[in-house]
């Protein structure tokens, strides 16, 4: 038993800080990772045992994630695909984009995907092929997101217009 | 340069700033914006937000970890997803949303989705529960005192091992079993009880798949049951106990059928 927590529990930071720049609530953001921790545990055992523990983690905590949107979206008005593309945006502040250029609010202007392959791959490393894993699409398709994610980016943060542009459209 | 002919393309950029060429390629790479300025401006912008992204999040992964997200404390804490409805229909919006995603999903989390599909034997379980643990007289078909020949029997019937797991460390005592219908196969039924009289029912048959899923927990009424699926097995028990000590049988149930299944010896 020790043993998956000397295991697990060095990835936990990293669970975290995915968390946190999914959600950019830290309340929420622990909330996120305590659920993914307590189905890692109970799934332990059905883990398969070749593959990368931090993948598989991050698995998890993005599908919770992405079940949770999608929850949200349903209880509220039909918010249909565009809105699930765009949450979650709860600290939209176009001024503070303008202004601070935070590049977490650059992040917010992306949607889900490919933030998520962004923040994977640039942030915690992954390789090409685990992110591929852990978004559960094709290596070329995580190749044609964090491409699309970085030109994004760039626009937001040269101009500011990536998320201006969002928020007119 | 004559050792790698592929033509450098969008991919090998994004390898270059996140770091993942070999030593050749990224000499070739890197030769060739040397002749493509706006390219690598481009470059150099990505690998400075690479960076200010970094240095941004990553106080976030130095902080102490909350006591909260401690996995022994998580596990003290008896919250298996099972035991929470919220995120077990989540699991199911998403495997209903992924369902045609297929891959590492399907195939790393193979215990998950599994989990979330109807389980058919629950309800049976807790139909049996129903009619037999109010039975003063004749609870059980054969008494604890035959085991040897209830698990024989009944391991026979289902094709399959039965587990008859000693549970006096939860504080419960065999009282026998019996054999049921279950759809065209027979299903298996153990039924225990503690000092106070407080019984429950342990309800197996010979499932399909030879996967394993995690706890399933469902409440009707009064009545709570976990089910889940192992080695070909649905095992449920059932209970009008609290959710925390059903738990602890299910636990020491499983953990009795996992030293069992390998050898798939009679107990």
């Amino acid at each position: 038993m020790d043993d998956i927590a000397s295991l697990i529990e060095p990835q936990i930071p990293a669970l975290r800080r995915y968390a946190v720049a999914l959600l950019r609530d830290r309340e929420a953001a622990d909330d996120l990772v305590q659920d993914t921790l307590e189905r890692a545990l109970s799934a332990w055992s059905g883990r398969r045992r070749d593959g990368d523990l931090r993948a598989w983690l991050f698995t998890i905590e993005r599908n919770l994630f992405l079940a949770a949107v999608r929850r949200r979206g349903r209880r509220g008005a039909d918010l249909g695909a565009e809105a699930l593309e765009q949450v979650p945006d709860p600290s939209a502040d176009p001024g503070a984009a303008l202004g601070a250029r935070d590049v977490l609010s650059g992040l917010d202007t992306l949607p889900e995907e490919q933030r998520s392959v962004l923040l994977l791959v640039a942030v915690e490393d992954l390789s090409y092929a685990e992110a591929a894993q852990v978004l559960g699409v094709p290596l070329g398709t995580v190749m044609s997101r964090l491409s699309r994610a970085r030109t994004r980016m760039r626009g937001f943060l040269e101009t500011g217009r990536t998320g201006l542009l969002r928020r007119v459209k | 340069m004559s050792g790698d002919p592929r033509p450098v393309g969008e991919d090998d950029l994004h390898g270059l700033i996140d770091g993942r060429l070999e030593p050749e390629r990224q000499a070739l790479v890197e030769a060739w914006l040397a002749g493509n300025p706006a390219r690598a401006a481009e470059v150099s912008t990505d690998r400075g937000l690479r960076e200010r992204l970094r240095a941004r999040l990553a106080p976030i992964a130095e902080e102490a970890i909350p006591a909260r997200l401690r996995v022994a404390n998580i596990r003290s804490r008896h919250l298996y997803p099972g035991a929470r409805w919220f995120p077990m229909a989540a699991a199911a919006v998403l495997c209903l949303a992924l369902g045609g995603a297929g891959g590492w999903v399907g195939h790393a989390m193979h215990g998950v989705p599994a989990a979330v599909a109807e389980a058919p034997a629950t309800q049976d379980a807790v139909a049996a529960f129903r009619t037999f643990v109010v039975e003063a007289v004749h609870p059980v078909e054969v008494r604890a005192d035959e085991k040897p020949h209830l698990v024989t029997w009944l391991s026979k019937r289902l094709g399959h091992a039965v587990a008859a797991p000693d549970l006096s460390a939860q504080g419960f005592r065999l009282m026998g079993g019996r054999l049921l219908p279950a759809g065209t196969e027979p299903a298996a039924m153990l039924m225990y009880d503690d000092d106070r009289g407080t019984r429950l029912t342990l309800y197996s048959r010979v499932g399909d798949g030879d996967g394993r899923t995690l706890f399933r927990f469902a409440r009707e009424g009064d009545i709570a049951a976990f089910s889940w699926v192992d080695g070909g097995m649905s095992y449920v028990v059932t209970g009008r106990t609290d959710e925390a000590r059903l738990l602890t049988v299910a636990q020491a149930v499983d953990a009795h059928v996992r030293g069992l299944a390998p050898d798939r010896q009679q107990p």
